[in-house]
């Protein structure tokens, strides 16, 4: 089930994660893994908690209680930037691209972890920061060539057509070369045929030994790329496991389609 | 193109108090320069890290009272019976310490403004802005107060034992704010043009989108507010021993709202933008007093304001620039005015 090795790896593991906002609680006693390499795909009616997990994962939001891990380290209380740091980088349910600057400087921009070079260096002009310079925009180049919007390198981010801006939001995400990659949302507002390319982007970023967990809507295409499916509903797991058995399972069906007159 | 019209314009800078007689004209191009210079620390804070600082005059304030007295010398009784002498430093040195000094108070505004951010960010560096003001006022042992340190010892250049001038006149005194405005034009050039002026672009467009691709806010908004305090404490110096008397009215709020006016109007976020208005609003009121009434130079100066900013809402720069694009490419619409200096420079060495 896991994409890449024999035995699956815990890579990502929350643990009884609880946050509270005021008396609202928005997610109550989370517990699930990400193994490595594996297409996780978090489900649930609208407020079940989806987008709060994910801010609590990257560091946005920190927890009541509980823990979150990766690759064996705690994340709890790390500040999003060190969240990116240790490996993790997420995208926006809203669409969130740097709007006035061109497509190309996006990527420049989320290549910042790529560079090494300080303030000091830069201001001395050393040789090396040229040279860095030029990599940066080198790879900057083939990850617009990866997600098919090379085209649109001079163009403002905020000018582009909305489904491309949610794939340069990936291309973004990908220039601070993750080892998770946490997708909010990615194919909302997309078209169907739009979506099923973005499928198939999913599976070369997957070939790159990329770990995704995946907050999505659209059931054919969360279904149709996920090893396994977590469904949230009002903070709790109601169910975990392959999308097969998540589309037969009684509890997740009342969850979005609600219950009979007799159960209410 | 651009690379003559650079060069041409340094050289008519150069050239500038060759052909210029009158002295008292050349001192305001001195103090107009000094002011572009404090402008040009502002844009760094204002324009690519969108932190509003409105006490930015402090720290040109701190430049200038720190060069003064280490140059001076003071002596400060500090318990009883134990009184602190420092002797008169030489001012190059003073100088340097005024710009330290002035760096680290930008640390520390850095560090809070991590804390602290939009509005109350403004009114932390406003109430610094006024508590520097109040020290320099009260603490009459080392500042003298409102009486000012005076008699400020000027620069000195020195070949050491061979040749040294003071600088008493206007000329060297040019060329030496043109030196350090040029400086501070390529720090400030080098830094937005690099990965770190991205990352302090990247916080003010998109401050969430940043930090999720490993920016670091608090490191990139200390570096931008130290080095935007010192460039801002060696005008603070350049001006101290030019004018050579400091008083605490160094630290008047209009200072500061003058260098926003200059950042804002010129086009905050591009690296021409600071010296465009530095230099339109430093000069205009000199302007104003030769062809019009002393009732009627300020309501104008107040109308030019309003005018660019009602009209060019994004600065003089970035209009001039999407009015060359526009032109150039042939096409009526000028470009979205909200790119960046670096935006535009980029796709430039693209």
């Amino acid at each position: 089930m896991s994409g890449n090795g024999a035995a699956p790896d815990t890579a990502l593991s929350i643990e009884h994660i609880t946050v509270h906002f005021g008396g609202l609680v928005a997610v109550s006693d989370m517990t699930f893994t990400v193994n490595e390499g594996e297409v996780v795909g978090l489900i649930g009616p609208n407020g079940a908690g989806k987008t709060t997990a994910f801010n609590v994962i990257t560091g946005f939001l920190r927890p009541t209680r509980g823990e979150i891990r990766y690759r064996g380290r705690s994340l709890n209380g790390l500040r999003p930037h060190e969240v990116a740091e240790a490996g993790l980088v997420r995208t926006f349910q809203k669409t969130s691209v740097f709007a006035t600057n061109t497509v190309f400087e996006n990527i420049l921009i989320g290549l910042h972890r790529r560079g090494r070079a300080t303030a000091w260096q830069t201001l001395l002009g050393l040789p090396g920061v040229r040279a860095e310079e030029q990599r940066l925009r080198d790879e900057a180049r083939a990850l617009l060539d990866f997600v098919g919007i090379a085209q649109r390198a001079g163009e403002l981010g905020g000018a582009l057509p909305y489904g491309e801006q949610r794939l340069l939001e990936v291309a973004i995400a990908l220039a601070a070369r993750p080892s998770m990659l946490l997708l909010d949302e990615p194919v909302s507002g997309m078209n169907p045929s739009e979506t099923s390319s973005f499928m198939r982007l999913l599976e070369r970023i997957r070939a790159r030994d990329v770990t995704v967990l995946l907050v999505e809507h659209d059931m054919r295409m969360v279904m149709g790329v996920s090893d396994r499916v977590v469904v949230l509903n009002q903070g709790k797991i109601i169910a975990e496991g392959p999308p097969a058995d998540i589309q037969g399972n009684p509890e997740v069906i009342r969850a979005y389609l609600g219950a009979g007159v007799r159960d209410a | 193109m651009i690379d003559l019209l650079r060069w041409l314009w340094l050289a008519f800078l150069l050239s500038v108090p060759i052909w210029l007689g009158d002295q008292y004209y050349l001192h305001i191009l001195i103090t107009t320069g000094i002011f572009t210079i404090a402008a040009m620390s502002l844009n760094l804070l204002l324009g690519f890290t969108g932190q509003l600082s409105l006490g930015h005059v402090a720290f040109f304030g701190i430049g200038a009272y720190t060069s003064a007295l280490l140059s001076l010398g003071f002596d400060l009784e500090l318990a009883e019976g134990y009184t602190f002498v420092l002797a008169p430093k030489p001012v190059w040195f003073a100088f340097l310490c005024g710009v330290l000094v002035a760096g680290f108070f930008g640390w520390v505004i850095g560090k809070i403004s991590f804390k602290v951010r939009g509005a109350y960010f403004v009114i932390v560096t406003i109430s610094f802005a006024e508590v520097v003001r109040l020290v320099a006022l009260n603490w009459v042992d080392l500042t003298e107060g409102p009486m000012a340190l005076s008699n400020i010892p000027p620069f000195t250049l020195a070949v050491p034992g061979l040749w040294e001038q003071t600088l008493y006149r206007k000329a060297p005194n040019y060329y030496l704010m043109l030196a350090i405005a040029i400086l501070s034009y390529l720090i400030v050039r080098r830094l937005v043009l690099s990965r770190t002026g991205r990352a302090m672009i990247a916080l003010r467009e998109n401050e969430p989108l940043a930090t999720s691709v490993g920016i670091d806010v608090t490191r990139y908004l200390v570096l931008a507010a130290v080095v935007s305090a010192a460039m801002a404490g060696a005008a603070g110096g350049l001006y101290a021993h030019y004018v050579r008397i400091v008083d605490p009215d160094v630290f008047l709020f209009i200072y500061t709202v003058t260098m926003v006016i200059m950042v804002i109007t010129g086009g905050k976020g591009t690296l021409a933008g600071p010296v465009v208005g530095g230099l339109f609003f430093g000069i205009l009121p000199v302007l104003l007093r030769t062809i019009a009434e002393p009732e009627a130079q300020w309501i104008i100066y107040g109308v030019f304001m309003i005018v660019i900013v009602y009209f060019l809402p994004d600065g003089i720069v970035p209009a001039v620039r999407g009015w060359v694009e526009s032109l150039q490419s042939g096409r009526p619409t000028p470009e979205p005015a909200a790119l960046t200096g670096t935006a535009a420079a980029e796709r430039k060495a693209d």
